[in-house]
This record gives structure tokens, sequence and C-alpha cells, in this order.
């Protein structure tokens, strides 16, 4: 557990009196505050050490603990004495309390160790700052397969060990967040639940590429069906599709498969299309004769 | 009309400890839609997340309503980016490990 300095992450020197700490504070709240930095791990940790920060250095009491104690805390005997008494203090007020709003933004697990240790968890002050009617939203992240979204189908996750049953339609994108209304973190005395949001994390094994609702393939040719035509067979997501290939194909031509692509999100029935590029391949390792017969080609 | 998805705004305003007309200033800049139903005023509950998030952002970061809605515009490009950052994510794949 290591010593925090606390004027440092509030960028203040030790002498700054309240008027400069609040400043700093709200200068750097108004940074890394997690509403205005959605989904910014960075900014969360950073808006929890400030925030700390200012729990400290903005109470007069911690403050001139925390300066006298500050880093020979841990080999202080008056500073143990400190910390029990402040820790009793602490859950007699707990113990007390009721209020609006317990499952809001901040728990003794958004403080550090140090400060734990110091100030034995967070006052009644940033409790109650805490906003929160309904219950707290949930983030999760799934992740599935290409091959699992070309279908709906049922899933069951465990969110808080709670399990949800879940149906994942078809189509759904990388990155795509859906939002589970009431599978949330619950509400207090009958006030609403909050919700889940699921963000898909879709991870690609096949040999096709996806662009939303489109599949690209690229497909082999051999020289001489290219030149002659023919017929080939190949696997799509659908099943097997023969395709005719036109005499004098050439390199990177490109086919429209209607239909043949991946489902529509939410829209039953419909589909993308597949493009197919074909990629001519030279035949190697020729024989004497075929080399032969290349040569007489290539006189005509 | 029914009130089952609707909060009273009056008891928003004792939960979250802030004054009545907060909520007709959101209102009457646009940033939420209040409904007077029998002479009550409710909010639709789908809304309960940014007024939340509008009441954090006045009370913990000092910003007055306008900036409100400075932040509340400049949250939905961003969110926009973010959609299209994905969206080209995505497509790059097209282009990788060819």
């Amino acid at each position: 557990m290591a010593f925090i300095d606390y004027y440092k992450i509030l960028g203040v020197d030790k002498t700054a009196t309240d008027k400069e700490i609040k400043k700093a504070y709200r200068k750097l709240a108004r940074k890394y505050h997690p509403d205005l930095n959605p989904d910014n791990k960075v900014a969360e940790k950073k808006f929890k050490e400030i925030n700390e920060a200012n729990e400290v250095l903005s109470n007069s009491e911690n403050r001139k603990k925390y300066d006298k104690y500050g880093k020979d805390w841990k080999h202080s005997e008056e500073f143990e004495k400190a910390r029990q008494q402040q820790q009793y203090q602490r859950s007699s007020y707990q113990g007390s309390s009721g209020g609006f709003g317990g499952s809001g933004g901040f728990s003794d697990s958004d403080y550090s160790d140090f400060f734990e240790s110091m100030f034995g968890g967070a006052s009644s002050s940033a409790r109650s700052r805490s906003v929160k009617y309904r219950g707290q939203d949930f983030n999760a992240e799934l992740h599935l397969d290409l091959k699992d979204v070309y279908t709906t189908h049922k899933q069951t996750l465990t969110v808080n060990g709670k399990k949800i049953r879940l149906t994942i339609p078809a189509g759904v994108k990388n990155g795509q967040v859906i939002k589970i209304k009431g599978h949330g973190g619950k509400g207090i005395n009958g006030d609403p639940n909050g919700d889940l949001h699921i963000k898909f994390s879709i991870s690609n094994h096949t040999q096709f590429k996806r662009d939303k609702d489109n599949l690209y393939l690229n497909v082999d040719l051999d020289l001489y069906k290219a030149v002659l035509g023919g017929d080939i067979t190949i696997d799509t997501f659908d099943g097997k599709v023969k395709l005719k290939i036109k005499p004098e194909t050439q390199n990177g031509t490109k086919v429209k498969l209607k239909g043949k692509g991946f489902p529509v999100y939410k829209k039953e029935g419909q589909f993308g299309d597949l493009y197919i590029t074909y990629q001519i391949k030279i035949p190697t390792n020729l024989t004497d004769k075929e080399k032969e017969l290349f040569r007489e080609l290539a006189k005509l | 009309m029914e009130t089952k998805n609707f909060i009273l705004i009056n008891q928003l305003c004792s939960n979250y400890n802030v004054e009545l007309s907060f909520f007709k200033q959101l209102s009457e800049i646009g940033l939420i839609k209040i409904m007077t139903i029998e002479q009550s005023h409710f909010i639709h509950q789908d809304k309960i997340n940014d007024i939340e998030k509008m009441i954090r952002i006045h009370h913990e970061l000092d910003v007055n309503i306008e900036g409100i809605d400075v932040v509340f515009n400049l949250l939905q490009k961003v969110d926009n980016l973010q959609n299209e950052l994905t969206s080209i994510k995505n497509r790059l794949q097209l282009y990788e490990n060819d």
C-alpha cells in the first residue's frame, strides 16, 4: 500500500487555501467526470483519484490528519489510534444513516487502500452526493462468433449473479450495444430498476468478411476454368451455391449474389448481398509437356 | 391517460433535492419533455437516466442549464462519432489480413 500525494493529484501546493483546493478540484472534475467521459476507464480512474484527494483536502479535519501523519502513517502508533477512533465514529454514523439513493456511484471500493486505512471509508458527504433514483445501470460485454449471429438465438447470461435469458436477434453488429430494460441494479423502495447494456464483441473466424449486412469472399479460380468457363461450388452461410464461370473471366472479377449476405438486424427475411471476387491462380510446377503447349499458345 | 410509465416531477424534486424550476428550465430549453396529466407534471421514466446525468453535471460541476445543453449536444456528437468509428473499424477488417 503506497502513500498517495493528494496535493500532487489536485496540482496544488501544500499551502493551498480551501478556495484554491476547491477550484483545482472543480477544474479537474469538469475534465474527468464520468458523465462527460463515457466508457473511458482512464478518466474514471482519474476522477476517483481527484475525488479522493478532494475528500481529504477539502475537509479540514482530514487534511490536518493527512498533513500530520501522511508519509509516516505506517509507523505511527498515534496514527493507528486515530484511525481506530475514526472507524468507530463512522460505523456509528452509518448505523443511523438512512436517506435516499444507496445504489449510487460512490462505494468504499472507489477509494484506495491508503484512504481506507487512514480514513476508514467514504465519508457521508461523498455518499450523499450521488444522484440515483432508479437502480444502477450495468454494462456487460458479450463475445460471440460471426456464425452465432447469423441466426436469432437465445442465450442465458449471468449478470451480477442473476441469470438472464436473452434473445439475440440475427444480424447484430460488432460493437453494437443493446439495452435490456430493467435488468440492471434494483431500484430502492419500488423505484425503477436500472438497465443492462450489452456490448457485442463479434469475432470472425470464417473465410467471409463482413461490412454491415454484406459479406465478401475471395474465391480462387484455376486458369483453365477462367479461360474456358465452367462451374464451381462455393459455401455460403446459407449452404452450398453452384456458380457458372463465364469463359475469359478476368482476375479480380466481382460477382454479386443477391440476398446471400448477412441477415438485416431486426428485419426478418431481409438479407444483405454476398460479393465474390475471383482470384485466378496461375499453375505452378509445370511439366515439360505443359510448358511446350504454353509456348505453342504464345506463338499463335 | 395512463401514468404507469411516468414519474411525478414533485417526487423527483424531493428525491434529488432540486427545485421544480430546474425541471421547467430543462423543459424550456428542450432537454426534457414535461407531460401534464390531470394538472400534475410528469416525466417519462425512460428520461430518468438523462435527468440524473443533468443533475450531476449541474450539482457536481456547477454547470448551468445552458451549459448542460451544450454538454448534451456534444455528448450526442461524441456518441455519433463513436458509432461511426466502430463502423469504420469493422469496415477496415475488410482490408486486413489479405
